[in-house]
């Protein structure tokens, strides 16, 4: 037993660069986590059933007239983007890894850990997020990106390159993209403080489910108060929402995003305040 | 209790420290000042030597009253933690983690660089024996093992305060010994160790003093010695082999402060119990004197902490704060 410490002091630092430094700490385990852990094994299949679903799509389109317009390929894609990749999985997703940023923790109680570190919580909860946050845009990115270009290029491929070369491919691809990541973004935020503030977070996490899918029905003034309403002003191809849907003019882009960008920002600031005086008590999880 | 502001800024403060859980009490209206050295919180389950541990660290919030380490808020970890290491009852880790990774990984959060994240782990894992076994995961580590993980990540930044949750359970003997030098050279050094234990005679060995819980409640505090002190009514027990305790024994009884002498089985030696020592010790040199009984030996029998603690939490002599 060696009785002798050797001493180090911490590198001096202003805060920033200190909680930049913390915050690339947390990174760094975090993101591993949420990629390798046994709890991310689930994420796998979520974000691959588009691709695999996509390949089997372009098997079994028929190779018709109307289809090779792209106008009804843009239409079937939309459908699938806007009622499965996006409502469902980038949701269910975003749910799995956010509410297991503190949640997952507390359960594997290892949270005091961060808790008995000499870091801001607040830093705490921007580094977990932006890890979460990774993952998801990783992940579902590829799953927008990937569905798409599976669709388009089994069904036709050298239709498809002139589709995305030359064509309105290329921006219907971005614009899908920036819609994952803006949805990645404000389900996270949404996710990481129903996992701080639930035991179980899996009712308020269905709740949530059913009011943004319903918000096709909800007045004009509720629709606002859901983050499906900002998102699907912002996808390139609209779909009807049927016969009893509530119709409303999309809210602009330059409302959409920063929109989005604040209600993001004011569920941190909240989750700040909430993890600032937080107890670990691990009885009961 | 008022306390300086120098005070705050040199010693741990508890005052008027009370923490509810919902209705249940977890420790009521505590006050107490730590000094440097070894100060252990002794008590059964449910006392509350936990609580006032994570009262300290900012793991739980007090319900009412004010707590200070070196002056510092444990609200404000990231003054507070800079200064203080704790060894938690949690017997968990980051999944998949080895020894190394899991100490150095949070000295990264502590803003350390990498190399002197390396450099604290390696001399912190020494410091516990365990760089043989650093680079292995901790979840087929043994109990013993893992207890000396948690203490090397509570010791590697090199705290003025350490807090250490039964930080013995499950070790084997020798690693106790090894620990409790470890305790002992760096309370020599100047450090706060504020140590749980329910296992009296190592208390007994290592601290400096105690703080005796029961129920949520300080029964008494102080140093071993200091704590009986306070507690007047409380009969002591005195072994004293001799030739003639017959003899002994009718002369003490002629005494008030004596309770009760008994003649042991071999007829050699007297069990004395007695309300105020430092009489009783006057009046045997003079009985041994007039007398003249060879005495062999006299050892007091229950001057330990479990006879103090006993008596505590078991009679009237327990008066809570």
């Amino acid at each position: 037993m060696v009785t002798d410490a050797i001493n180090v002091n911490p590198t001096k630092a202003t805060s920033w660069s200190l909680w930049t430094r913390q915050t690339i700490a947390i990174l760094g385990l975090e993101i591993k986590k949420n990629f390798f852990s046994r709890r991310a094994l689930l994420l796998y299949p979520i974000a691959g059933l588009p691709l695999v679903m996509m390949a089997a799509l372009a098997i079994f389109t028929p190779d018709t007239d109307e289809m090779r317009n792209f106008g009804m390929l843009s239409q079937v894609y939309a459908g699938v983007y806007g009622g499965l990749i996006l409502r469902t999985l980038v949701f269910f997703g975003c749910a799995w890894v956010a509410m297991n940023l503190f949640r997952g923790e507390i359960v594997d109680r290892s949270l005091h850990y961060y808790f008995l570190s000499p870091v801001r919580r607040e830093v705490l909860v921007v580094g977990k997020y932006l890890s979460g946050l990774i993952a998801t845009i990783v992940l579902f990115s590829i799953t927008t990106a990937g569905s798409m270009l599976i669709f388009y290029f089994g069904i036709f491929p050298s239709e498809s390159k002139a589709y995305f070369f030359n064509g309105a491919g290329t921006s219907q691809l971005l614009a899908y993209l920036g819609v994952t990541i803006l949805a990645c973004i404000g389900y996270s935020a949404v996710f990481l403080i129903v996992g701080l503030f639930f035991r179980n977070p899996i009712i308020p996490g269905l709740l949530l489910y059913g009011w943004e899918w319903i918000n096709f029905l909800l007045p004009p003034g509720l629709k606002k108060l859901s983050v499906i309403h900002y998102l699907q002003s912002l996808v390139p191809v609209s779909m009807s929402d049927g016969p009893l849907a509530v119709l409303v003019e999309p809210t602009p882009a330059w409302i959409s995003v920063p929109s989005l960008l604040l209600f993001t920002g004011v569920v941190l600031f909240l989750a700040g305040l909430h993890i600032r005086r937080m107890e670990i008590s691990y009885a009961g999880e | 209790m008022t306390t300086s502001t120098s005070q705050f800024a040199t010693s741990i403060v508890f005052e008027d420290v009370s923490k509810f859980y919902d209705e249940v009490l977890g420790v009521n209206r505590v006050n107490l000042q730590i000094a440097p050295g070894i100060t252990s919180l002794v008590g059964p389950n449910g006392s509350g030597k936990t609580t006032l541990m994570n009262l300290m660290t900012g793991l739980l919030r007090p319900s009412s009253g004010r707590i200070s380490v070196l002056g510092i808020s444990p609200s404000e970890p990231e003054e507070i933690f800079q200064k203080l290491g704790y060894c938690s009852q949690f017997d968990s880790f980051p999944r998949g983690a080895t020894a190394r990774e899991f100490i150095e990984f949070y000295l990264r959060v502590h803003g350390y660089t990498k190399k002197e994240a390396g450099d604290l782990t390696q001399a912190a894992l020494e410091r516990v024996s365990l760089t043989e076994a650093a680079d292995r995961r901790i979840s087929a580590f043994s109990k013993g093992m893992r207890q000396r993980v948690r203490l090397a990540q509570s010791i590697a930044h090199n705290p003025s305060v350490l807090v250490l949750d039964e930080p013995l359970n499950g070790l084997d003997p020798m690693a106790r010994a090894e620990i409790i030098r470890l305790f002992r050279a760096l309370a020599d050094a100047g450090m706060f160790l504020i140590i749980s234990s329910h296992i009296l005679h190592e208390v007994d060995m290592m601290s400096d003093s105690v703080v005796l819980l029961h129920n949520g409640y300080v029964v008494a505090e102080g140093e071993v010695h200091g704590v009986r002190d306070e507690i007047d009514e409380h009969p002591i027990q005195i072994l004293i082999r001799c030739d003639r305790p017959q003899t002994l024994a009718a002369r003490l009884f002629e005494h008030e402060h004596t309770v009760e002498a008994r003649i042991n089985d071999d007829r050699k030696g007297l069990f004395v119990k007695t309300r105020r020592p430092d009489d009783f010790y006057l009046l045997l040199n003079r009985l041994v004197t007039e007398q003249k009984i060879q005495i062999e030996s006299v050892a007091p029998v229950d001057d330990d902490l479990n006879a103090v603690y006993q008596y505590l939490i078991t009679s009237d002599g327990g008066n809570a704060q």
